[in-house]
Formats: structure tokens, C-alpha cells, sequence
């Protein structure tokens, strides 16, 4: 069912009235894998993420989905291709799980169509797919972080998108959630095939869960490839400016960072 | 259970999905019909009882046009236009607010809390009572006057973003401004009339006739249609701009033409009854409270305005007394509905 998309940036540059936050940026996203984005705080990992959803305008350069401009696309046919989870979204006070994961069906329908069977089965099966069928009647706002994200990704699951980015998805949630979280991110991708690409905090969790691993810094991609071959202490020193070693994780075998800090010696 | 047994929906979960979503747009249809049969109940009761009572027959009868003695008149010319004014400007009204509170997240945001409905009626009075301009051209101005004090509001609340406080603050100082305005207005012109204050101040429907009615009645028939189209990329909003734009919605264009669409019911409504209290500001917060806060939100909003101000006229005209505007009834009763709002955004610290 999944046709391959290609998602690319070229020479782009994006900023914010006088700042320029990616300076001619350069990147491939491998289609059907799941690409985690890193790097140090303010380097412009999410402003990346916005204008590959078109959510931002490009100074220079372009975002291409399969070889198309997203700026050209039209937004809803751009959302029908390619969801976008953003940080922090806002949940209407009172609004009911499957209402909100309804939501997501928005890009699938004009401006006079009616409710359709297929929209109650892509809003059945994202809840199904998320675990969260049993909490469909339920407010969005009595649940826990861990369900109102599992609910929120159930949203952008609605959307039925053959690719998916999240900015910064385990953010505010305790470890076993942030772990059932990246689960849950990874077996849509095995099962569908869902091209995933995520802003991530953690490094380490990032280099457990992605194939493909982004690390940015001033602007512009740092090291880009598979976790185990990219993630090495001198791209933590060169990225976040943190001494540190880098191990095999005795539990996956992908690359660990342990930060030395100022009261050891590595 | 393994992950790919779950992509495809079981049965249980879509009959689950399916039930739901039947049950809340049933609660939906019947709080609609309800709300239709009320305006329907009240309107026909404003036009058989006041001074005189006419029956069901004899309003019937002037209905379809014969002609009958005295009710012709009483019920042709004063009740009918009144009835017919107080539901179309009270559904502009109440249309136009809810869709300032969707847009900006915020029930606060109502155009009456935020001046936009007094730089309207400002401009309304100043055209009519210092310009002597009556019809078109006072819509026209008003319509102008309410766009131009929603661009400055956004201009000077821009910086702390559309969402929040910050607007609504800003907006409360400009209405008080506006409202100074409408009494310097009203105090130089050299023959104006306590009725004719009273429309400018709180709103009235005293003196409403065909004359005034209709350009309503055109505004709600062209704009009403306008905003429900633009309903479900509104509702997208409420989930954040980012989030919307990610569904597809281009954010800025549906917030464009819903502000046209809303600012030119809402003007159309006050030149011709002036700033009727709190209708805008209660019907979106009163609407989603029935229909469920996740559905959208501007019809019922609108059919709530209708019922509140028809009801608030006659209440005001033969219920208690004395003979008040309608603004006098709308606003007894949004006033504390305002101040619970208040206190409540205060202790949660952000938007309500």
C-alpha cells in the first residue's frame, strides 16, 4: 500500500525576522524508516520540522515531497501526504478522545461533505492502533500525559499520512511513557510502513529508536546516518559541547551516551 | 496482541467509534430543534400580547396579509419588524461572538468585551445623530468603523500573540475608550432623544421597523452562510495554529475571512439596534454548553442570540415593570456572567 515517499531539503534557509535559524540546510529523509532529528536546544529542530510541513516559508532553498515544493502544494493535499504533530497542541476544553482523533479526518473532507463510514473507520482503527478504543467517550482533558498523547498521535493516525513528524513527542512524559510512546512510533512504522520523523530530546532514546539518525548544529546538518555509525563522542562534543563516552547498549547494541561532567574523569 | 492485528479496525471498535459519535449529534439535532421551537414559540407570543391581545386567528390573519382592524397596524407594522429585528440581529449577534471566541480561543474575546461592537455603534451614532444618515450608507460606516477597531486591537495586541489576556485587556481598554466616544457623540447633538441614547448605550429594538430590519435580515441571509462554511476550518483552530495548519487549514486566510464575515454581521446588527449588551458574549459559552463544547458551535450560537434577545424585549417591554430596552435585560443578565470569567481566568492564570 505504501508508495515511497521522498522527502528532501535543499539549500534552505529559514528565519525569523532577523534571525536566521537554518543557514542552506541540506537533507534526505529515508523513506519508510524512522528519522530521529537531533541537537542542542535552540539549533532549529523544530523551526526544521515546521517548514518541512510548510508551516514556514523558506528564505532560500526548498522543501521537496517527492520532487515537488511543499510551499507550491496545496495545504489540504500536502496534509493528506504528510502529518505534523506539532509540540504543543491545544485540546478545545470539554472535547471527547474520538472526537478529537475526528479531527484528524480533516484533510479528507471538503467543505459540504458529510461524515463518512471510511472517516469512522480510520478514527476506529488510529484509536485501536494507540490502545486507546476504551477511552473514545472520555474528555480530552481527564487524562493522564501518557493517554492525551497516545491520543494526539491517534489524531495525526486519523489523518491516515504515509508520513508523519512529530516535534518533540515524549516530551512532559515520565520514562515509560516516553519508551511506550517511541513503541507505539515504531510499530506503525513496521506494520505500515509510515515514513516517521521526530524531533527528539534524548540522544540516547534517539539512537534506540531511529534508523536514521540527524544531528544539527548552527543551522545546518552536523552528521547524518545510522545511529551506530554517526553517533560517536566527537559528534556529542561537536553537537552539544558535552565531553562524553559512547558505549553499546547492553540491551540493543545501538550506541549509548554517557556525559562525563565536571566531577570525572572519562 | 500483536501490532498488526491492530491496525485494521475490529468490529467493537468501530461500532463503538460509530455509537458515539450518533449520540452526540442526535443530543445535537434535538437541542437544535428545540432551540427552533422556542424562537417559533416566542416570536408568535411577542406578536399577539402586549397593550392589546391579539389572537392566534387575528396574527394569522395579518400574517398572510388581510387586513384587519387595528391588528394590521399594531401587529403588521410595530410588532412584526420588532419580532422579526430582535431574531436576526440577536442570531448576527450571537453568531458573530461565537465566532470571535472560536477564532481567538477565548470566551473573553467576544466582540462587545472587546470594543469591536462599540467602535460599530460609535460610528453608527455619529453617522446618525451628528450626520442625520440613515439606511445604507450607516451600515456601510459602522461596518468600516468595526473593521478598523479590529485591526488596531490586532495591531496593538499583536506582539503578546492573538491568544490570550493580553487581547482582551487591550481590547476592554478600547471599548471603554469607544464608549466614551458614543456619550461625547450623543451629548453634542444638539436634539438627540433619551430613546435614542438609550440604542447607542445599551441597545434597544424601541422605534425598529422595515426600514431597519431588513439590511439584518440580508447581512445574517449572505454572512450566516459564509461563516458556516468556514465552520470546520474554524474548529480546526481550537487545536492551535500549528496543529491546524499540519490538518491542512491555511490559518491566516480562514482567520481573514472569518474576521470580514463576523465584523460585518456584527456592524450590520448594531446600526440598526445599536450595541445590545452581551448577546455576542453569552451565546457562544451558552450554545456549547448544550450542544457539547466539541461540536461546532455557530448555529446554535446563532439561534441562542436569536432567543435571548427576543425573550430579553419582551421581557424588558412587559415583564418588569417599567418599560426597559432590551440591552438593559441582556445586560442584568451577561454582566455577572463576565465577572465569573474574570475571576476564573485570574486563578487559572491564563486564558479561560
Amino acid at each position: 500500500m505504501t508508495v515511497a515517499h521522498t522527502l528532501e531539503a535543499r539549500s534552505l534557509s529559514v528565519g525569523y525576522q532577523d534571525r536566521e535559524v537554518l543557514r542552506g540546510l541540506d537533507l534526505r529523509i529515508p523513506p519508510g524508516r524512522i528519522t530521529a532529528i537531533v541537537g542542542a536546544n535552540a539549533c532549529g529542530k523544530s523551526t526544521l520540522l515546521r517548514s518541512m510541513s510548510r508551516l514556514l516559508a523558506p528564505r532560500a532553498g526548498q522543501v521537496l515531497l517527492d520532487g515537488k515544493a511543499v510551499h507550491r502544494t496545496p495545504a489540504k493535499q500536502l496534509a493528506r501526504t504528510l502529518g505534523l504533530l506539532p509540540q504543543s497542541p491545544v485540546a478545545p476544553e470539554g472535547i471527547t478522545v474520538a472526537d478529537l482523533v475526528g479531527r484528524g479526518r480533516h484533510p479528507h473532507q471538503g467543505v459540504l461533505t458529510r461524515w463518512r463510514t471510511e472517516d469512522d473507520e480510520a478514527v476506529a482503527a488510529a484509536l485501536e492502533a494507540t490502545g486507546s478504543v476504551e477511552l473514545a467517550d472520555r474528555d480530552v482533558d481527564e487524562l493522564s500525559g501518557g493517554q492525551r498523547q497516545r491520543v494526539w498521535i491517534a489524531m495525526a493516525l486519523a489523518q491516515q499520512t504515509e508520513l508523519l513528524l512529530l516535534d518533540e513527542p515524549t516530551t512532559f512524559l515520565d520514562v515509560s511513557h516516553q519508551v511506550e510512546v517511541l513503541d507505539l512510533l515504531t510499530d506503525l512504522n513496521r506494520a505500515r510502513g509510515t515514513t516517521i520523523v521526530m524531533v527528539l530530546h534524548d540522544l540516547n532514546l534517539a539512537a534506540r529508536y531511529a534508523d536514521h539518525l540527524i544531528a544539527l548544529a548552527d543551522g545546518a546538518v552536523h552528521a547524518a546516518g545510522a545511529p551506530a555509525e554517526v553517533l560517536d563522542a566527537g559528534l556529542v562534543e561537536a553537537v552539544f559541547g558535552l565531553r562524553s563516552t559512547v558505549i553499546a547498549d547492553p540491551v540493543s547494541g545501538s550506541p549509548l551516551m554517557l556525559p562525563i561532567g565536571r566531577h570525572h574523569s572519562g | 496482541m500483536s501490532v498488526v492485528d491492530r491496525i485494521r479496525s475490529s468490529d467493537g471498535a468501530l461500532a463503538r467509534v460509530v455509537a458515539g459519535r450518533r449520540r452526540r449529534s442526535a443530543r445535537r439535532r434535538a437541542i437544535l430543534l428545540g432551540l427552533g421551537v422556542l424562537i417559533v414559540a416566542a416570536f408568535v407570543v411577542t406578536l399577539m400580547v402586549g397593550r392589546t391581545f391579539y389572537g392566534p386567528d387575528e396574527v394569522l390573519a395579518v400574517l398572510f396579509g388581510r387586513d384587519v382592524q387595528g391588528a394590521t397596524f399594531t401587529v403588521g407594522r410595530l410588532r412584526l419588524p420588532r419580532a422579526v429585528l430582535a431574531v436576526v440581529a440577536g442570531a448576527a449577534f450571537g453568531m458573530s461572538g461565537a465566532a470571535f471566541q472560536t477564532m481567538l480561543r477565548n470566551p473573553l474575546a467576544s466582540p462587545d468585551i472587546i470594543g469591536i461592537t462599540w467602535g460599530s455603534g460609535a460610528a453608527a451614532a455619529f453617522a446618525i445623530v451628528v450626520l442625520g444618515l440613515g439606511g445604507a450608507p450607516v451600515s456601510a460606516i459602522a461596518i468600516v468603523a468595526g473593521l478598523a477597531v479590529a485591526l488596531a486591537i490586532y495591531l496593538l495586541s499583536r506582539r503578546g500573540g492573538l491568544v490570550g489576556l493580553r487581547l482582551v485587556l487591550i481590547g476592554i481598554g478600547v471599548a471603554a475608550m469607544l464608549h466614551a466616544v458614543t456619550l461625547y457623540i450623543l451629548s453634542k447633538a444638539p436634539d438627540w432623544e433619551a430613546q435614542e441614547a438609550m440604542r447607542w448605550l445599551a441597545g434597544s429594538l424601541n422605534g425598529a421597523n422595515w426600514q431597519s430590519a431588513a439590511p439584518v435580515l440580508v447581512a445574517l441571509t449572505v454572512l450566516g452562510p459564509v461563516l458556516v462554511l468556514l465552520a470546520r476550518d474554524l474548529d480546526a483552530l481550537r487545536l492551535g495554529d500549528d496543529t491546524a495548519a499540519g490538518l491542512g487549514v491555511r490559518t491566516e486566510r480562514t482567520r481573514l475571512l472569518v474576521l470580514v464575515a463576523a465584523v460585518g454581521l456584527l456592524a450590520f446588527a448594531t446600526a440598526a439596534t445599536g450595541p445590545i449588551a452581551f448577546v455576542a458574549f453569552l451565546a457562544g459559552p451558552i450554545a456549547s454548553r448544550l450542544v457539547g463544547a466539541d461540536r461546532p458551535v455557530l448555529v446554535p450560537a446563532a439561534l441562542i442570540g436569536a432567543l435571548l434577545v427576543i425573550v430579553a424585549d419582551f421581557t424588558g417591554q412587559f415583564l418588569v415593570g417599567a418599560r426597559y430596552p432590551v440591552g438593559v435585560i441582556t445586560g442584568v443578565l451577561g454582566a455577572p456572567y463576565l465577572l465569573f470569567l474574570i475571576i476564573r481566568s485570574n486563578r487559572t492564570g491564563g486564558s479561560p
